[in-house]
């Protein structure tokens, strides 16, 4: 059985065309690059949460057989390039020169023959640590007489970060006063990890004889990881090349620059060898961007029949020992958390955050979520059903009785957000479809009366992704648009180059399908390429959900810029006046004598044989797109469990999920990026998290002990599909990979706590463990 | 130490040294990058090979207790442009999205339904509880593993990979 020859277009559930590759284990991820005099390395990290360095001594490893170089951060500091600046605006530390300020922090970096000599070399460094006092907890980080981390910085005598606040303080006080109802709930979301599969890595390979630089790395965003090199090493942008092969998963954790990759480079600068550097799941999880960690309160205050009146939310950020957040701009320091007014209709909201230091692993970054989008998600629809229980009333209800209607889109938020069509009705009423909703409950109170303990879940939301606009948004203050760049040649086949970059979400099949339905040529006629930076145009790159949103407009606006100069083309093979052609959606043709058409293949092989007088040859185009406004995906989710009252087991029974991401490119690459956020939505509700003892030891460093769903806690998943196109991008399309991941959470701890309300329980923190759950059962009667 | 392993059918011997991890003796002295390194505990089986037939995860095996046996890979599985059931299976199910698990799943999957021609949906999620996958969520990696037993002859005619 073979992919059939079907032509394939926009909309069809077309097999993917880069899985030839990756089934016969012929991707080709950094770790497999092998380049001629390559060598390997290692990095020491401190073992202390925060020390202060009284002094390192590497001659014992140089000493060492097959041992090329051992970079300390002194070494470093005489370059300037002991820091670096993160994409929050603040600095870190590349290797520790001063103190280390938590456990996993990179202190040298060791070049060797191979990675095992590398290893070797790390247990000969002698590093003379001061143990300082650890801030772990963040509600204890402002506190009197907390060790101040980032003494590093003049005049710093605390670990503030900053404060931040959005929204109508004084509506919102008003509305509490008024209201007849409010409730209040405090909550944690931890500290996780986005753990792809593949860690992080970089071959860099300075070419003595050129003068060029190239750097093959984890990387979601190429372009401006060049940009960002470039302003730090001093090296020509020109002279840097970055290319990021295949990708195995990112989530956000391949966003950020990392110490790694910057020790890689300079080593391969110094000693004119390609230098590997590959992270081991250990470092992966200890030391790069881990994600949430937020202490939160949510408010509402409400009429006594469930009418909302306003809200209110208060976050503890813990940012970790080096600002390390990844957001769309400095001006961004809670990232998108102000659309957790959600798919309600809330006349009044005001948010408020501080930012503090700790000395844990720097972040956070936006782990399959838009900028903050879960925590704020994963705030409103807990405490919605805060509320339901004190009005005692059904969730769903509550729900249906707060949402914005389809009728007020374009709806404007009270929190400054334009949302692009939505019915969050529609939604919801095809998941209780889906779930048999009136049979549950009665399933729930059968259920019951046989001592079982079963819970249900709802979770409606609405995303935000696809940033840009430009205007809004930036890294470093390179606007977030991006690109594409479409070339036919004479045959008609042709090549797309992009500036984002898939990390396994299809691109290559999913953006040919878009120029497949904008030129009337089949999709496997399209090549798509992405990820070197020498030859796609400059992007901001693959997060936020933002490829969709942003790219894929590209693509679609570069598509119809090419048919532009294909009409021309026609016009002059077919002797017409162009306004006398039109498209059909394979070819142009002459109005009224259908019989007189040229199609894409034969206008590309016109465009470089027969063009008209005046007209360049070729047939070429590149668009860069920068969104007049974000896409608003949204979801109606329904969760069901069945918890074990011997050992508190959380099972999740069923889960339905009705996604409205807008007109689907590729149906199944979306139902496939719902079924993976939910999978990790769910884990994140009930294993998922890194902790710390109080001396800041990461408790979780291997996946011994950080855990993940495997095949066997995954539910089957019953998806809905919802098509509301967008009114803010050109296919009315929106992102959807990060929906999922926002929506669940929430879904699961709410069916969990639904399972529990018959023993008094009104809240718990995930994650959902067995024994936090067991707990809570048995102190409670249960 | 000496070694001699047969990879793939075709004999091999080598100089190791006594610590040296099977995974990295076939990536790095082999080439035979399809097998990854996930992690380094035994839980994520990006990394598993078959040890005379039996799945093995090569991240925490010595190269040397391999000597005198035989080691399969995912490049072993296929020859030419012919796929396994299984490897066709996981494009047309849409069984992987970022590729890192896939070769470890696949192995996996494959000595399973050597000894499990048949098997219930719940029996291939254990068979592949070993293996974990951050992407797609393992439905459609249980319908790959199912569409090779519905279509158990060797794909002849699969285009899978190939670009007109």
């Amino acid at each position: 059985m073979g992919a059939t020859r079907e032509r394939h277009t926009l909309g069809d559930r077309m097999l993917r065309k880069e899985d030839g590759r990756f089934v016969r284990g012929k991707g080709n991820y950094v770790d497999d690059v092998q380049l001629p005099g390559m060598l390997h390395s290692a990095v020491l990290r401190s073992p202390f949460a925060h020390a202060r360095i009284e002094s390192i001594d590497t001659s014992a490893a140089l000493e060492l057989e097959g041992v090329h170089a051992v970079i300390t951060g002194a070494d470093l500091e005489a370059q300037g390039l002991a820091w670096m600046p993160t994409l929050a605006g603040d600095t870190q530390a590349v290797l520790a020169t001063d103190k280390v300020r938590f456990q996993g922090q990179e202190v040298a970096f060791v070049v060797a023959d191979d990675r095992y000599i590398a290893q070797d070399a790390l247990e000969l460094i002698d590093v003379d640590y001061e143990p300082l006092g650890a801030v772990v907890d963040s509600r204890k980080a402002l506190g009197e007489g907390a060790p101040v981390i980032r003494d590093d910085k003049e005049g710093k005598e605390d670990n503030f970060l900053f404060f931040w606040d959005a929204g109508d303080k004084e509506a919102a006080e008003r509305a509490f006063q008024e209201a007849e109802v409010t409730v209040r709930r405090e909550m944690f979301y931890p500290r996780i990890h986005p753990a792809p599969m593949e860690t992080c890595g970089s071959v860099a390979d300075y070419d003595v004889s050129t003068g060029q630089m190239t750097i093959h790395m984890t990387s979601q965003a190429p372009h401006a990881h060049r940009t960002l090199f470039a302003m730090v090493s001093g090296l020509g942008e020109h002279q840097i090349r970055i290319i990021s092969p295949d990708i195995g998963g990112g989530f956000g954790n391949k966003v950020p620059i990392y110490p790694g990759y910057v020790c890689g480079a300079v080593a391969s600068l110094v000693l004119g060898h390609p230098v590997k550097w590959m992270e081991s799941r250990s470092e992966n999880l200890m030391s790069t961007s881990f994600a949430r960690d937020y202490h939160m309160v949510g408010e509402i205050a409400a009429t006594k029949d469930g009418r909302i009146l306003g809200v209110r939310s208060e976050i503890l950020a813990d940012h970790g020992a080096f600002n390390a957040h990844a957001q769309p701009g400095e001006e961004f320091p809670t990232g998108f958390f102000p659309i957790f007014t959600s798919c309600y209709d809330i006349p009044a909201a005001y948010a408020e955050a501080t930012g503090v230091y700790s000395n844990k692993a720097p972040g956070g970054i936006a782990y399959r979520c838009s900028f903050r989008v879960t925590e704020a998600i994963y705030l409103m629809e807990r405490t919605m059903d805060v509320l339901a229980d004190e009005l005692d009333m059904d969730p769903v209800e509550l729900r249906r009785k707060n949402f914005i209607k389809k009728e007020q889109m374009p709806y404007h938020s009270v929190m400054g957000w334009e949302y692009d069509g939505g019915d969050y009705e529609g939604a919801l009423q095809e998941a209780l479809r889906i779930a048999g909703y009136e049979d549950l409950l009665a399933e729930q109170r059968k259920a019951r009366e046989d001592g079982k303990i079963m819970g249900i879940g709802v979770s409606t939301f609405t995303e935000i992704v696809g940033a840009g606009p430009g205007k809004q948004c930036h890294i470093a203050g390179i606007e977030m648009f991006d690109s594409a760049e479409l070339r036919l040649h004479p045959t008609g086949k042709a090549i797309l180059k992009l500036g984002v970059k898939s990390q396994g979400q299809g691109h290559e099949t999913t953006f040919a399908q878009i120029v497949a339905m904008e030129l009337g040529i089949p999709a496997e006629n399209i090549e798509v390429r992405e990820g070197d930076t020498d030859n796609t145009p400059y992007g901001l790159g693959t997060y936020g959900s933002r490829s969709t949103p942003v790219c894929g407009a590209a693509t679609s606006m570069v598509s119809r810029k090419v048919r532009e100069k294909a009409k021309r083309i026609a016009a002059h093979m077919l002797e017409a006046a162009e306004d006398d052609l039109e498209w059909t959606g394979e070819r142009f043709q002459v109005k009224g004598s259908p019989e007189q058409g040229k199609n894409m293949e034969e206008i590309s092989f016109a465009a470089y044989t027969d063009v008209p007088e005046g007209e360049e040859a070729g047939l070429e185009s590149v668009n860069y797109y920068d969104p007049p406004e974000m896409t608003y995906p949204f979801g109606a989710y329904l969760c069901v469990v069945e918890i074990d009252r011997g050992t508190g087991q959380v099972e999740v029974k069923r889960f339905i999920a009705v996604d409205d991401c807008g007109v689907r490119i590729n149906p199944m690459v979306v139902d496939g990026q719902i079924h993976g956020g939910l999978a990790q939505g769910i884990g994140t509700a009930l294993m998922e998290v890194i902790e710390f003892d109080e001396d800041g030891n990461h408790l979780n460093s291997s996946f011994m002990d950080y855990l993940m769903l495997t095949s066997m806690e995954t539910p089957k998943y019953e998806l809905g599909e919802f098509v509301t196109p967008s009114t803010h991008h050109p296919l009315g399309a929106r992102g959807v990979a990060e929906s999922p991941t926002v929506g669940s959470p929430a879904a699961v701890v709410n069916a969990v706590v639904d399972a529990l309300s018959p023993y008094g329980v009104q809240h718990l923190d995930m994650p959902l463990t067995p024994d936090k759950v067991w707990r809570a059962l048995r102190e409670n009667g249960g | 130490m000496r070694i001699e392993v047969s990879v793939n059918g075709a004999p091999r011997a080598a100089e190791v040294e006594p610590r040296l991890l099977l995974v990295h003796f076939v990536r790095e002295h082999l080439g035979l990058t399809g097998t990854h390194w996930g992690c380094d505990t035994s839980n994520c089986g990006a990394c598993t090979v078959l040890l005379d037939g039996e799945p093995v995860k090569s991240c925490t095996l010595l190269t040397v207790r391999t000597d005198g046996h035989e080691v399969t890979t995912i490049e072993g599985l296929w020859s030419g442009t012919e796929l396994t059931p299984v490897q066709e299976g996981f494009h047309q199910e849409h069984g992987l999205q970022c590729g890192f698990c896939t070769p470890g799943m696949i192995v996996t999957g494959t000595a399973f339904l050597e000894r499990n021609p048949d098997p219930t949906e719940a029996e291939i999620r254990e068979a592949i509880s070993g293996n974990l996958c951050r992407c797609t969520g393992y439905e459609n990696i249980i319908k790959s593993i199912r569409w090779a037993v519905e279509h158990p002859a060797r794909s002849r005619e699969s285009r899978v990979g190939s670009r007109e």
